[in-house]
Formats: C-alpha cells, structure tokens, sequence
C-alpha cells in the first residue's frame, strides 16, 4: 500500500474502536461491560494487521510529520501486544474491583494510539502530542480503582512529577530548536552533522532536558522515584501496562531522537548515558533484593531493565542499537504481562500488601501456574533458552561492537545480581510449604489465553531469534 | 526601545514569578500569576508574535485564571498554614535548584545571539492557520484525542457514579 494516508491507519483504527467502546458502554448494563473488553481487543487485533499491510512500503508522509518504517511498525507490534494482554487480563479483573467501566478499554487502547504516536512521530512536536496522549490516558488509568485510596495516591504521585516532567520535555525540545532552527528529526539530524547548528550551548541544554523528559518516562536512575509507588498502588493490569507499553514508548521515542536526530553528536552524549545507564541497573537490581512484595520487586526489576535498554542505546549504532533494544522490548512485553497476571491472580480482593506466603508451595497447588511464573522469572534473569537471555545477549554485543567493553561487563555483573531475587521467587514456589488458610480460586480464560501466549512468545523469541531479528535489519529508514 | 521594553517586561514577569511561589495567600499568589501572565504577552508582542500574545491573554490570563481563582475561592484556600517541606530538605531543595538555575544561564550566555533568527511570517493569523491545517495537520488532529482523554479522565474522576 503506497498512498500516504494510510501510514496513519493503526491509530485510527484504535481511535474509532476506542469511541465505539465509549458508545457501546451507555447501552450495556454494567454485568455486560466485560464485553467492552473484546471489543477494544478485536480493535487491536485489527490494528495489527493494518500493521502487516504497512509493513512493506516503508515512507514517510504528512509533511514528515509521520514516518512508517520497520522501527515504528514493530514499535507499534510491541504495543499492541501489551495492549491485547494486557486487556485479556483485565476483564475479570475489573470485575473483581468492582471498576468495570467502559473508560477503562477506551483509555487503554487511546493511551497505545499516543505511543505509537511516539514511535512513529519524526518530528518532536509530534512525539511531544503523543507524549502527552500516553502519559494523560495512564494518570487516569493509574487512578482508576478511584474508592481506593493507593491507587488515587498513585495517580497523584505521576500526575505531579510527570506534569514537571513533561515541562523538562518541552524545554528541551524549544532548545533544540533554539539550537536547530527546526523541530524535524531528519532535518535536525542534518543540520548536526553538517554543523551548521546556531547554538552549540543551547543544544548541549536541551538535550540534557531531553533525557530528563525521557528519564522519566522510562524510570532512569535519578528520575525513578515515582516508579515503585505508582507501580504498587495502581490497579495491577495498569501496572503491567505502564511497565511494558509506556516504557516501550517512551524507549522508542528516546531511540528515535538520541539514535536518529542527535546520532552526529553520539560521542558527546554517550557519557552522561552511560553513567545514567550503570546506576539505574545497581540501583534497580540491589533495592530490589530488599523487597518482600512481588509487585514491589518488580518494579524495581523494571528500574532495572532500563538500565539495560539503554544501554542499546548508548552503543549507538542505528541499526544494531535499534534492532536489540525492538528484540529486548518484545520480549520483556511476553515476560512482565504475564508475570503481572499472575500477581493479579494470587493478590486477594481489597489487599495490597502481599508477600511471598502467597507464593509458598504454588507448585503443589497450581504446578502449571507455578511453571509459567518460573518461566517469567528465568526470562527476567536472562537465562537461557528464553527470550530475556537473546535479547540482553543482543544488547551487550551491541555494546561490545560499539567498544563500550566495560559498559557489557557492569551490564552483565547485574544480570548476575538480579539472578538472586527471580530466583527466590522460584526457591519459594517449590520449595516452601503452602499457607494453610488458601482459598482455591479459578483462572479466568483470558487469563489462561494471556499466560500461553506468552510462554510461547518467551520461548519462540529465546530459541529462534533470527526470525524476528531479521524483520528489524536497517530499521531505521531516516538514514538509508 | 525595544531592549528596554524587553528587559523592564522580563524583569517585572521574573519578579512576579517569584512572588507566585513565595505568597502565604493563595489569592494573591493567583494575581500575581496573572501579572506574569501579561507581560509574557507582552514579550511575544515584541516578539512579532500578536496571536499568540492575544491567545495568551484570551486563554491564560481570561479563561485560566478565572477558573483558578474559582477553585481557590471554593476551596477557601486563605492562608498557608504550614509548608510543604521540613527546613533541611527544602533548604537542600532550594540549593540544588538555584545550582542548576545558575549552570543554565551560565551555559545559555555563551548561546546568547546566536539562536534561531526570527522569522515573521506575513498576517501571522492567517499564517499560522495555514501551517495548522497543511504542515501540521497530524499534530493538530492529534491535540484533539488528546482532549478526549483530558474530557474523558475528568467525567470519570469527578463524576462517574458507582451503580
């Protein structure tokens, strides 16, 4: 398909599916809005294969306001995954909270419209709008368990810090811009290399305000602290959406700016990434020992992971950088959705702190659950056959090509680290003695569809990776 | 003139600025924001930039304001009785955010000058009314979802009933 109307067709398709959710919710009564839930998951199924008929005629189009390109229509890949587990999930799971309500589809499938938004936007005014369309969506959805008072907490706590985020965000960009005369990434990209740039010290400014904006979003070290808090006190579906598609947004953004646009000046923003990068994994990976909660620990396990997708990005190379970190984000979208699903499903209504009793002896009760809990864990870790192994392997011999030798080597002490809390999990699940006082419960069939899908995702991913590697050569079609 | 214009309107929007953070009462801290919120318009008008600076007037210093003046009034928001921070960390606070405000414009000097020269397209109005609906049409249409989520989350948070 080559008209350039079309490059914009998945995220129509999630708008219209999201407004034909927004209507159907004022007919149903409130024991059908489950079905809410297919329709926005059938929206994204659709939008999925929009996805594919792009997929061979790579353009830019809108004025250069949109580019359709491997990077971007994986990117969406990514998200539309997360967005369709992490619906799957959520059907029974409103229920229980007693929050069904239509918004909730609505603003799930807007807020992955914002984030393909980012990943396909070549100009910051557009990532900026589609930005702001992801983070407003997850506020809300963060606060949606609206009579309990964490996940208002929550919301609260990332409406505040984002809002200032945000307004690093912008700064930036209007330095950039100061600097560039222009906003367009190609062009930016251009005018860096040929030097013509007004600015050197307004540059330098805005892209030190560019990675805070984008340090937030992804939960880089010095701007992390939101992560545990909101992670822990939104409703557990919104967290296994935060962790996966907001953070693959906010990676792809990042990666379309720092690796595209800002490229020509890799040398003089590496260094400020690469401490970023070594602290968040430490930071990420040793609190995370301290931690009793499960959902806790995964959160500082997710700090932690983006400490190793930047990584990717500081080694700097378009085609190498933004291939892994696609890979590493794919399969860290299988492992942390399904990983969440089953905090959802061992978390009792009403109670919010939860440690590893709940996880005692899981394998005696419920082995298949227990097995596919341990397949997440060793995916996390990075070991193999999984998809958690390939992609950091993708990572750190991207590093290693780059000749960032220490930077793989600190990357790779982490993973053997973090080895220690995923595999408590594990030591738990088999080897503790169940509490006495468990109550039997069922998995619900999205439930089971979300933990078989991504058990064959970590797997397909961990031991044929060449498939999927192959469809990101040359991603980036900004520097053909 | 138009240096002196300049540095009287950026000095008085700085001050008052300041003065919006450091009001005990919330009302004045309000007026004071309006204060800013004119001489910025003032500074896109010497900037060549005359709908944005009635924009600003019509949208922040009308529209804005008056809709935080309200909640501020409803909510009864005299007097500040404590703050928000113990003294050390705020001190602390203050420290590293006048550091980064002095590297800022430390760096920003050397860049003075040199930035992006303006370019004053003809009828800005119109101008600007072209490039929306041409250039950046995906952006434009693109603000409108977002609005969507902005109405949506504000129908859900404040008035969705539990039945």
């Amino acid at each position: 398909m080559d008209n350039t109307v079309f490059t914009l067709l998945p995220l129509m398709i999630l708008v219209g599916f999201s407004l034909l959710v927004l209507v159907a919710d004022m007919m149903l009564a409130r024991e059908q809005r489950p079905a809410l839930g297919i329709v926005a998951l059938i929206g994204v199924i659709v939008s999925l294969i929009s996805c594919s008929w792009l997929w061979n005629a790579p353009q830019t189009a809108w004025s250069d306001m949109i580019v359709s390109d491997h990077f971007a229509l994986f990117s969406y890949i990514i998200f539309l995954v997360s967005t369709g587990l992490t619906l799957l999930l959520s059907m029974r799971y409103l229920s229980e909270e007693d929050i069904q309500f239509g918004e909730y589809y609505a603003l799930l499938l807007l807020a992955a419209t914002g984030a393909m938004l980012m990943a396909s936007g070549l100009d910051l005014m557009t990532i900026f709008i589609g930005l702001e369309i992801l983070s407003i969506s997850v506020y809300i959805l963060a606060g949606f368990a609206r009579r309990n008072e964490r996940s208002l907490e929550s919301a609260l706590k990332y409406f505040l810090l984002g809002a200032f985020a945000t307004g690093f965000f912008l700064y930036g960009i209007a330095m950039v811009y100061g600097a560039t005369g222009t906003t367009n990434i190609k062009v930016i990209s251009q005018v860096v290399s040929e030097g013509t740039i007004r600015s050197q010290s307004f540059l330098w400014i805005g892209i030190a305000l560019l990675v805070a904006g984008f340090g937030f979003k992804v939960a880089l070290f010095p701007f992390h602290v939101w992560t545990p808090d909101v992670y822990e006190g939104a409703p557990t579906s919104v967290t296994a959406f935060m962790s996966t598609a907001v953070k693959a947004a906010g990676f792809a953004a990042f990666g379309r700016v720092f690796l595209s646009a800002l490229q020509p000046m890799h040398a003089d923003w590496t260094g400020i990434l690469w401490i970023l990068a070594v602290f968040t994994m430490f930071f990420g990976n040793i609190t995370a020992i301290a931690q009793r909660s499960v959902k806790r620990m995964l959160a500082y396990s997710s700090i932690a992971h983006a400490g190793y997708m930047l990584i990717a990005i500081i080694a700097g190379d378009a085609n190498l950088s933004s291939g892994s970190l696609l890979f590493y984000l794919l399969g860290y979208a299988f492992t942390n959705v399904a990983a969440f699903g089953i905090v959802i499903y061992l978390s009792r209504k009403g109670e919010t702190e939860f440690d590893g009793k709940d996880y005692a002896g899981l394998a005696i009760r419920h082995p298949w659950l227990a097995f596919v809990m341990a397949v997440c864990m060793v995916s996390l870790a990075g070991i193999p056959p999984t998809a958690g192994f390939m992609g950091k392997f993708y990572i750190f011999s991207a590093a290693i090509k780059a000749k960032f030798y220490w930077l793989a080597v600190l990357g790779v002490i982490n993973s053997v680290i973090s080895v220690y809390y995923y595999l408590r999990v594990i030591f738990v699940m088999y080897f503790e003695k169940p509490a006495a006082d468990y109550v039997h419960g069922t998995l619900s069939l999205g439930m089971k569809i979300v933990l078989i899908l991504s058990v064959i995702g970590i797997f397909q991913l961990g031991t044929v990776p060449g498939s999927v590697m192959a469809l990101l050569q040359n991603s980036m079609m900004v520097f053909q | 003139m138009e240096y002196a214009l300049f540095f009287a309107f950026s000095l008085v929007a700085i001050v008052s600025g300041i003065m919006v953070i450091t009001q005990k009462n919330a009302v004045y801290s309000g007026l004071y924001l309006l204060l800013t919120f004119f001489c910025l318009a003032a500074l896109y008008i010497l900037l060549h930039a005359e709908f944005v600076a009635v924009v600003q007037i019509a949208v922040y210093a009308g529209a804005i304001m008056v809709l935080f003046l309200f909640v501020i009034m409803l909510l009864n928001l005299r007097f500040e009785s404590d703050s928000f921070a113990p003294p050390l960390p705020r001190m602390i606070g203050i420290g590293v955010g006048l550091l980064f405000a002095v590297q800022f414009v430390w760096i920003g000097l050397g860049g003075m000058g040199a930035a992006a020269e303006r370019n004053i397209p003809e009828g800005t109005t119109a101008a600007l009314g072209m490039e929306l609906f041409t250039k950046y049409i995906v952006p434009f249409e693109a603000a409108g979802v977002l609005l969507l989520v902005a109405m949506l989350g504000a129908v859900y948070l404040a008035k969705r009933k539990h039945n």
